[in-house]
């Protein structure tokens, strides 16, 4: 079995964003999403700080420190892109409006429930930034991810241990080994890396999934 | 309780009134919302005062009229900014100085907030932490005259406990109440004795919701321009926002 890395994931998310979608790619591994996006197909990318059209990173030396995206790295406007404030920004994700947005987990629950916000800690302090706005905003919500944890346990869970950002929100999980889908009668798994069956992706999940 | 009725109202001027000559203009008396000074752009400015503060990060950061803040010696202040500060300037210093009493933010925790960490472990700081397109949309509410709002955002979540629910054709929501300010420092590209304002890029972020739910609204400009330079097409923040407008040039930042 080979597992995907992380550009392995982003690609096959890029691969099923169509030309023309509204598209808020979340900060952290979903940010990779962008540098699989071919440059053919047009896909308007949007910032929550405040930009529709984003484009890719500046080369060094022309970064503008009031170009930045939504995890604060510069970033450029492409010809026809648009600035805007933040009563329009999040407009766009709580009206509905963008078609899709992809985001990071440390858990997706059976139902669609999403965790990424918080680890619950104590001592963590609380910072939400507009996770529970992207998670519940979009038309779409996919959430790439490692499949398990560090010390292998699932992260496809039958309910969130985490604090919830989202009820039943989530879409589709793009993991190292698997795409899967949330749907009303349960995860249906899409696709598996090559070499790993189900029975095997069944076992290392845990919680019920439907075959491909 | 909505989270800003303990706090003292501060009663901060209006729209500034000057009258004074400008060569650029035949009208021998005219109104002026441009002030000279820091000082005087926070003139009247109280202790317990509720303070947003735009900018997302660093980007539209007022800056030098949170200096003028500090200088300015208020205490006991509720900080109203999407961040908790960065580095050791701007909101930071704010901070550092101990004039805060409580801030209401979406993400206080950066790689860089170490001022607020320090106060927030301390137990010397409140922290109210609002998803960020709540902050925006309660933001908004008081600024529109909106008495509360319904938010799907944060609904079911441990940030939407205690508050009041409502199923409105098939889909939750959570009431919010509005987040207005008895002062905004915003920072805006151009400005014009007006008060209107045009932004720059993705510095613009919280400036336009943040200028209409202040009573006093004071923008750092980068330029002072004639009235009719700005396009009334593109004027974003028009001049009824806007009470106090302060020059402050560029400080290595091209336009």
């Amino acid at each position: 079995m080979k597992r995907r890395g992380r550009d392995g994931i982003a690609a096959l998310v890029a691969r099923d964003i169509p030309e023309g979608s509204y598209v808020n790619l979340g900060i952290g591994l979903p940010t990779l999403v962008a540098n699989h996006l071919p440059r053919e197909r047009e896909v308007f990318l949007h910032s929550e700080n405040g930009i529709l059209g984003m484009g890719p990173a500046p080369p060094p030396g022309e970064e503008d420190p009031e170009l930045i995206n939504a995890g604060k790295q510069p970033v450029t406007l492409l010809r026809g892109g648009a600035f805007f404030h933040h009563g329009d920004s999040f407009a766009m994700m709580r009206g509905g409006h963008i078609d899709l947005c992809v985001l990071g987990a440390f858990q997706v629950a059976v139902n669609g429930d999403l965790a990424n916000w918080h680890t619950g800690a104590p001592d963590a302090i609380p910072a939400v930034g507009g996770a529970m706005d992207l998670a519940i905003g979009a038309k779409a919500v996919y959430v790439m991810m490692e499949h398990l944890t560090k010390d292998g346990q699932s992260k496809i869970v039958e309910r969130c241990s985490y604090p919830i950002t989202g009820l039943a929100c989530v879409d589709r999980i793009y993991t190292d080994l698997a795409v899967i889908d949330v749907t009303p009668q349960g995860l249906r798994v899409r696709e598996m890396v090559e070499g790993l069956v189900f029975e095997e992706l069944q076992r290392l999940t845990g919680v019920h999934l439907v075959p491909p | 309780m909505h989270p800003m009725a303990s706090l003292p109202v501060a009663r901060l001027g209006r729209t500034r009134i000057a009258l004074k000559r400008d060569h650029a203009d035949t009208q021998p008396t005219m109104i002026s919302k441009i002030v000279e000074t820091g000082a005087e752009a926070l003139a009247g400015v109280r202790d317990g005062a509720t303070v947003m503060v735009g900018g997302f990060g660093t980007a539209g950061m007022p800056d030098e009229l949170i200096e003028a803040l500090i200088g300015h010696g208020a205490r006991e202040l509720t900080i109203v900014s999407n961040n908790a500060g960065n580095g050791d300037t701007g909101l930071a210093a704010l901070l550092k100085a101990g004039r805060v009493r409580r801030v209401v933010c979406s993400f206080p925790r950066q790689p860089d907030s170490h001022v607020f960490d320090a106060l927030y472990r301390a137990g010397r700081i409140e922290l109210e932490v609002v998803p960020q397109g709540n902050l925006a949309c309660r933001i908004e509410a008081a600024g529109a005259g909106l008495g509360a709002i319904y938010t799907p955002t944060g609904y079911g979540t441990i940030l939407a406990e205690g508050k009041e629910t409502r199923c409105i054709d098939g889909r939750w929501y959570v009431l919010e109440l509005p987040i207005k300010a008895d002062l905004a420092l915003v920072k805006a590209q151009r400005g014009d004795r007006w008060g209107n304002l045009v932004y720059r890029k993705a510095a613009r972020n919280f400036g336009p919701i943040m200028a209409r739910a202040a009573t006093c609204t004071v923008a750092q400009v980068r330029e002072v321009v004639d009235l009719g330079v700005l396009d009334p097409e593109a004027i974003v923040t028009p001049g009824i926002f806007v009470q106090r407008v302060l020059e402050v040039p560029a400080r290595g930042v091209s336009a």
